[in-house]
């Protein structure tokens, strides 16, 4: 359904409003926090894939209405920034670090093991079992732990390739 | 959350004193450990008298262009009657340095501690310390320990009972190496895209929200107490070779060393000591080849260099490059700089924000010719092409990332020029595949 990062097509589904409830009352209480409600949007961005693993259109368009920006404005800040999803990823998402220090380390190695291990195949690509989806990120800020991972909001120090099979293992 | 490796003995520890003491985290032990003096101390003075404590002490900002704090701070005006605004820059991001996430995962009252002092110093009740994205430990960490200084007073609506207001809200950032340059962090923060902005105005002047600000970096904030502590005297005497950088500095060695890690030591201490004793030196059979020392947006220092000079900001610019966030990558004889150098031009396309053509252009040009030498199809004339672009990516653009970029390119081509004739004249098989 979808073709790539940020391109969504008219197919969507009808738009389930992310923001009720507890989601509601998590931005609510960012509100009092900065003196204007645009400085809220990265917040509500972060809840928005926190509760559907993904920002879709219509939750951009639902976050526009709530902080007084126009769907377009949203669209353009959500493809500024590397981590939010504008397309289904994967259950668990895989991001390794091959900057220069872990590339010295060895981190083209890791690569290897998790996209073999996951049956990712390729970066990007989202695994046959829907489980897993594989990227190669920059610099994660962990250079005296190469390789460092993060799968989901674990963040995995240390990685080899020979410690990838027991480091998926727990994500199956 | 492994680490750390216990001290070395030669390791002068004021900031990393508690790394690896999980006891040190919470509100209750970082008081039982003489926290929160340094800030009950500052509550008692004047911000003029915390200010000339600063510049007395010799403090420099600790995120890269090491700016004296002090006067930084100094900066921000006077009864204007505008809400001010501090920063902490918590989006380390610099490939090498990883210094930052050790203060907010270990010691995380004292970072809170500073931007409190922070705070009443330039006047702002509200501090934003804007944690990357990808940091999730530290942000756990950050966030349990501000809602405990919340809950004990320590700051809210009567910070320690001195009837001044100082909040301290997180924000995470999603991922832009981009939005650790200042004025990007103030955009992305008023949720806008973390383009920068031009200068001036400076953030004193119009930052956040177009009101006064100051930023600092968590290693920069982290210090303050300790001088409001122990005097700025005593810091200014931490110094082992030039007056203009004092204080003690948590160096980020990374790369191909047998002990990788963060080591505090004193400014001015030789990087030979640092690389071969503090962190265990090269592997076995290898060689030192290079060392990038600012994290990688700094010249690359060949091994003559980098074992002749002294970890300051001072002893590191006269061995051709910088010390910026001081995270080394250390390269020893396996390396391949031309590889090492394209990884780099790499990360900085990818970064680059676009907003500048030089920028845009340049780190993406760059990148690809360097591919193409890597793919054993550079031509002869591709150096200096390579150069010509350089030149025109340094000091032209709003912020300093296309010079980032051109920095390891240009040392590596004149320091390291071999490398490249060996892909040139296919003496040396290609390192990337491809057509």
């Amino acid at each position: 359904m979808s073709a790539g990062p940020g391109v969504t097509h008219g197919t969507e589904e009808a738009h389930q409003p992310v923001f009720v409830g507890a989601a509601r009352e998590k931005l609510d209480a960012l509100f009092p926090k900065f003196p204007t409600k645009q400085a809220c949007l990265l917040p509500a961005l972060w809840i928005a894939q926190q509760e559907r693993g993904w920002i879709s259109g219509g939750s951009m368009a639902e976050i526009a209405t709530l902080l007084d920006l126009t769907p377009a404005y949203v669209r353009g800040v959500v493809t500024f920034y590397t981590m939010y999803h504008t397309h289904p990823v994967g259950r668990h998402f895989i991001q390794v670090c091959t900057t220069s220090p872990c590339h010295l380390c060895g981190s083209d190695d890791v690569v290897k093991a998790l996209l073999k291990e996951t049956g990712c195949g390729e970066l990007g690509a989202t695994s046959p079992d829907g489980r897993f989806t594989v990227i190669e990120v920059e610099c994660l800020g962990a250079c005296g732990f190469a390789t460092p991972i993060l799968v989901n909001d674990d963040f995995i120090e240390s990685t080899s390739p020979e410690r990838v099979p027991g480091i998926l293992a727990g994500y199956r | 959350m492994g680490y750390p490796h216990p001290s070395h003995p030669k390791e002068t520890v004021v900031l990393s004193k508690y790394f690896g003491d999980a006891a040190a985290r919470t509100h209750k032990g970082w008081v039982e450990r003489g926290g929160y003096e340094g800030l009950k101390k500052a509550l008692g003075m004047t911000p003029e008298a915390i200010i000339e404590e600063l510049k007395a002490s010799g403090l420099r900002g600790r995120g890269g262009a090491g700016f004296p704090t002090g006067l930084k701070w100094s900066f921000m005006p006077k009864g204007d009657g505008k809400p001010h605004y501090l920063c902490c820059n918590a989006d380390e991001s610099e490939p090498g340095t990883f210094k930052d996430r050790e203060i907010m995962r270990w010691t995380p009252h004292a970072l809170i501690e500073g931007c409190a002092v922070g705070c009443h110093a330039i006047g702002a009740e509200t501090c934003y310390i804007y944690i990357r994205g990808e940091f999730t430990d530290p942000w756990e960490v950050m966030q349990q320990a501000v809602a405990e200084a919340y809950a004990a007073g320590t700051i809210g609506a009567n910070a320690m009972g001195s009837g001044k207001r100082i909040d301290i809200v997180l924000f995470r950032g999603a991922g832009a190496y981009i939005c650790g340059e200042e004025t990007a962090l103030m955009n992305s923060l008023e949720g806008r895209r973390g383009n920068p902005r031009i200068k001036p105005p400076f953030p004193a002047a119009a930052g956040l929200f177009g009101m006064p600000t100051t930023i600092n970096n968590v290693e920069t904030l982290a210090a303050v107490p300790h001088i409001l502590n122990r005097g700025a005297a005593w810091y200014k005497a931490l110094c082992l070779s030039n007056p203009k950088s004092t204080g003690t500095k948590l160096f980020s060695v990374c790369g191909h060393v047998m002990k990788p890690g963060n080591f505090e030591v004193t400014m001015g201490y030789p990087m030979k000591d640092l690389i071969y004793e503090m962190a265990g030196g090269m592997r076995p059979g290898r060689t030192l080849k290079a060392v990038i020392p600012g994290g990688s947006s700094v010249p690359l220092m060949n091994r003559a260099e980098a074992e002749s000079a002294l970890c300051d900001y001072e002893g590191i610019v006269e061995k051709g490059s910088m010390l910026g966030s001081a995270g080394f990558i250390v390269m020893d004889d396996s390396a391949d700089i031309v590889y090492e150098v394209y990884r780099l031009a790499k990360f900085y396309a990818h970064e680059s924000c676009a907003q500048c053509t030089q920028c845009r252009e340049g780190t993406a040009w760059t990148t690809k010719i360097l591919e193409r030498i890597l793919k054993g199809q550079g031509k002869q004339e591709d150096l200096g092409l390579l150069l010509e672009l350089s030149e025109q990516m340094t000091g032209k653009t709003i912020c300093v990332l296309s010079d980032s970029c051109a920095a390891p390119i240009v040392s590596g081509i004149q320091k390291f020029r071999s490398e490249f004739d060996a892909y040139l004249s296919r003496a040396r098989a290609p390192a990337l595949a491809g057509v």
